[in-house]
């Protein structure tokens, strides 16, 4: 039986249809209302108010606490300043990915990472010989995310921090709604956003506040439905749909490096020694299997192969995400990787896909062919690969004066 | 000044700014002139208290053809609707039905008026859905001249007649039912609950000067049901910032493809030179010449105003001076201090949806009765929007726009007194009526804006105030409108052409006249 958050007594009745999915053994509402779409829309347009507290979060302090985030993650945690954010991977010593979250740095020896896989075995047992500690505060503290154009002038209404001039993954310690909390200019949508982590016993407090205000800037709680779709067209990867964990599956084939996910950015190969650089250097010089890039579809021509059935188009109004195949050819002669997660954006009036291909065949521009089943015959929708994020407003990362 | 164009657009509506976005895609050098100072048309939103933002005409979107969305990026330019899912019907008596997105939420509200409807419900749904998918195909077409036996307009019958013949017996029949039947008729064969048809039956005389229980006013629900929204078939939904937003939008594309706009150019007559449109004069004096001249307004504007009559056939005259446009929709505007409150109303939620005042078949027959002899409803029907529970930036926090669509209001209301008169009087009977339903609306009234016809004539160009630049009765569609022979955007003069929605596929924000025009000129084939 899955537990609930510290703010079941109020998402719980706001639930409508009960539609409930578990994350880290909580309840996590999919949708508050009968349908995802209002909530999307809130995000891109309003601002859309998530319960985050099923969230793994770790804390490791101490005197080597740098150097042992150093030792696990991919990107050089030493660059990190205090109140800096990074999004992250770490990889398992054959430089395959374990999982990605972000590692905050609180103060110059404690920084907080945030996880979808238990790690903290994993951290102490790379903790082993070093000046640090590794708790997990999972339980400890609460945390609500508010994502949308709206959210930073619904948030300045409760807060004592000076948030125009909080940078894009930046994190500040603030008073919000009269309790004590770090306040993360991060999320998972792609747009201005906040995340709000304060003490269990004052999370309720904090989303009554919210609540309160938010009719006036059209804020809706949001489910992770809503959240999906707006993670798609963000192009933020979803582990058990862009990727399975190295920690998660025992066959190889199914493992995935940085490079191969497209974070190449991320992995510093000249810092200290991490775990699975020896390997990932290797990667780099010999080449990688994958490349994740994003595609848009023909939605043109689907339209056409729909209409061979007397069928108007269908568009899918919520991410899927499964493996589906991608040809080089219209004939599916030559398969060339996979579409992970895809949706029809109706911010964006695109059907767009994260995909994973080979390399040769991943550049922007490139023409290529999706698979789509239309009454169980296959056919071939002309895709173009393009960069990601899909959708990338200004607003995401705007701040001092253009935060206005 | 002279100046050189490949085309010059007059009128910035949307469909104007359509055309001219295509034909500038296409390399045209292409400028529109807009009258006002703001584009949009009828499709735009104007700050008309400080803070507020109204869309002071049309207020939804669904028609917007996908093509156009895609072919014009218009994403990319702003273009933002969310769905408007949900309608609450308050009736007289204190009780109310409402439609939910939900299947099984809607039937439970409607198994509470009716079991039976509420089992018809989905099987009129797919028929409806049905029908509009057999119908939507001919939104594309640029209407053939059945007095013509040229191949192109043979080919264009037989693809027609075609694509009839495949609808099937039932389908085939209910379409010919819809096209000549009146909505209330239709409607009563599936559903037996008044509320249930006052609700549906609401669309069917939107912007035509009939009621529910005249004939011809099936085809304006089906009219209706032919929207989409990201591939959800005939939904509704608002555009962020109002209706404006859409026309931005569409600007912004013609403007990425070159195309230069003018507000505050008010053309007063097309150039015309031995039957060839050369140019356009401005009301300022003016002269711009062209390749090609395409005018967005309505066809009255088109051929009785900008050219002169001697350039034209008497019978295409004739038939424009006949077309039928007689507006009978008004907008009343408000800027709020505070949401109103809807005591009927299980879940204050639902001012995030439609409000529609039409409480039974009979009221809205009634507010038609008022109307028809020159006058408007005393108690009318209405279609209310609150644009802030969608974008909170059309005014300040906490505060909201509220956009009323009005049925019946009459061109002109001798009655009651010179046209500032009638205004007032109108605009009091609105929210009269609407305060019986949300008693504290008088109370948060910061600002109102009232639009009678005659105002929609007089501010935004549209003539006798007809929202759809015409009425949409089966005599004034596809090749019928605006006139036989005359429904390939085409005009009798020589490179001047026509693109506004008082042609084919007709009123709505569709977009479709104007791309089907910059299709015609642009000589491609479809």
């Amino acid at each position: 039986m899955p537990r609930v958050t510290p703010l079941h007594s109020r998402v719980g009745p706001l639930c409508q249809g009960s539609r409930w999915e578990e994350w880290s053994g909580f309840l996590t509402a999919t949708m508050y209302e009968l349908d995802h779409l209002h909530e999307y829309n809130a995000i891109r347009t309003g601002c859309g108010l998530f319960d985050v507290s099923p969230l793994l979060k770790y804390d490791i302090r101490g005197r080597d606490a740098v150097t042992l985030m150093n030792r696990v993650i991919v990107r050089d945690a030493k660059k990190c300043r205090i109140g800096q954010v990074l999004y992250t991977t770490w990889c398992d010593d054959d430089g395959k990915v374990i999982d990605d979250g972000t590692v905050s740095r609180l103060a110059d020896d404690h920084f907080r990472l945030t996880a979808a896989v238990p790690a903290l075995h994993w951290l102490q047992h790379n903790a082993i010989g070093l000046e640090a500690t590794v708790e997990d505060v999972s339980e400890q503290i609460a945390a609500v995310s508010i994502q949308g154009p709206t959210s930073r002038d619904l948030l300045a209404k409760l807060t004592n921090a000076d948030l125009p001039n909080l940078r894009f993954f930046h994190c500040t310690q603030a008073d919000v709604a009269g309790a004590d909390a770090w306040i993360s200019r991060t999320g998972y949508t792609g747009d201005l956003g906040y995340e709000v982590f304060v003490e269990p016993q004052n999370a309720v407090k904090l989303w009554d506040a919210m609540m309160e205000l938010g009719d006036s800037y059209q804020m809706r709680p949001a489910g992770t439905v809503a959240l999906d779709l707006a993670r798609v067209e963000a192009g933020l990867l979803l582990i058990d749909a862009d990727f399975i964990s190295a920690a998660q599956t025992m066959f190889d084939v199914q493992k995935t490096s940085p490079y191969d996910l497209g974070l190449a950015w991320m992995v510093d190969l000249e810092k200290d020694f991490f775990i699975g650089q020896r390997a990932l250097r290797e990667e780099k010089e010999k080449g990688s299997r994958w490349l994740t890039v994003g595609l848009e579809l023909d939605v043109t021509v689907m339209e056409k192969f729909y209409a061979e059935w007397g069928m108007p188009l269908h568009l899918p109004d919520r991410t899927w995400a499964e493996a589906v195949p991608v040809f080089a050819d219209a004939a599916q002669t030559k398969h060339i990787g996979r579409g992970t997660s895809g949706t029809w954006s109706p911010v964006l009036k695109k059907y767009v896909v994260i995909a994973r291909l080979r390399p040769e065949h991943a550049k922007p521009g490139n023409k290529i062919f999706i698979e789509e089943v239309i009454e169980a015959v296959s056919y071939s929708v002309p895709a173009t690969v393009v960069k990601m994020p899909f959708f990338d407003p200004p607003r995401k990362k705007a701040w001092g004066a253009e935060a206005k | 000044m002279t100046q050189t164009y490949d085309a010059i657009v007059v009128g910035g509506g949307h469909n104007g700014l359509t055309c001219a976005a295509y034909l500038a895609r296409a390399g045209r050098k292409v400028l529109v002139l807009e009258r006002r100072h703001v584009i949009g048309g009828a499709a735009v939103t104007e700050e008309i208290h400080p803070g507020y933002k109204f869309t002071v005409c049309s207020y939804v979107v669904s028609l917007l053809r996908p093509e156009v969305i895609r072919e014009l990026e218009l994403a990319k330019h702003g273009l933002q609707i969310h769905p408007l899912d949900h309608v609450f019907v308050p009736k007289e008596d204190g009780d109310h039905l409402i439609s939910y997105p939900d299947p099984a939420k809607a039937r439970d509200e409607l198994k509470r008026h009716s079991p039976r409807d509420a089992e018809m419900m989905p099987r009129f749904t797919e028929m409806m859905y049905k029908m509009a998918y057999a119908v939507k195909p001919i939104l594309g077409y640029v209407p053939p001249n059945p007095n013509s036996l040229s191949l192109r307009d043979l080919r264009t019958l037989r693809a027609f007649g075609k694509h009839l013949n495949g609808l099937g017996k039932q389908t085939f029949h209910e379409l010919t039912k819809i096209m000549t039947m009146s909505v209330d008729d239709f409607l009563a064969e599936y559903f037996e609950s008044d509320i249930v048809r006052s609700m549906m039956g609401l669309s069917g005389i939107i912007g035509t000067m009939l009621g529910v229980k005249s004939p011809g006013t099936a085809y304006v629900l089906l009219h209706h049901f032919m929207g989409e929204l990201d591939g959800a078939f005939t939904a509704w939904g608002a555009q962020k910032g109002g209706t404006g937003g859409v026309s931005e939008a569409i600007a912004s594309a013609a403007r990425s493809h070159g195309a230069e706009i003018r507000v505050e150019a008010p053309v007063s007559q097309i150039i015309v030179r031995n039957g060839t449109a050369v140019g356009v004069a401005l009301e300022n004096g003016d002269e711009i010449y062209a390749r090609t001249i395409v005018s967005g307004c309505d066809p009255k504007v088109t051929f009785r105003k900008l050219v002169e009559e001697k350039e034209l056939p008497p019978e295409l005259v004739t038939a424009i001076d006949k077309f039928k446009y007689r507006g009978s929709s008004g907008k009343v505007n408000l800027a709020l201090d505070a949401a109103p409150i809807f005591p009927g109303m299980p879940d204050p939620s639902l001012i995030k949806g439609s409000i529609d005042i039409c409480p039974s078949v009979d009221y809205i027959e009634q507010a038609y009765d008022d109307a028809k002899y020159d006058g408007f409803s005393k108690r009318p029907c209405m279609e209310v929007e609150i644009p802030t529970t969608i974008d909170p930036t059309m005014a300040p926090p906490g505060k909201h726009v509220v956009s009323i669509f009005v049925q019946y209001a009459s061109y002109n209301m001798p009655e009651y007194g010179d046209r500032d008169q009638q205004r007032e009087a109108f605009g009091n009977a609105v929210i009269d009526t609407l305060s019986e339903f949300s008693p504290n609306l008088k109370d948060l009234i910061l600002h109102k804006q009232v639009l009678t016809p005659w105002d929609m004539e007089d501010k935004i160009g549209l003539t006798e105030g007809n929202i759809f630049q015409g009425e949409l009765t089966l005599d004034q569609l596809f090749c019928f409108r605006p006139a036989i022979g005359w429904a390939d955007y085409r005009t009798p003069i020589r490179n001047y052409f026509q693109c506004g929605s008082g042609t084919h596929p007709g009123g709505g924000i569709t977009a479709g006249p104007g791309r089907l025009a910059a299709r015609e000129i642009l000589g491609e084939e479809f």
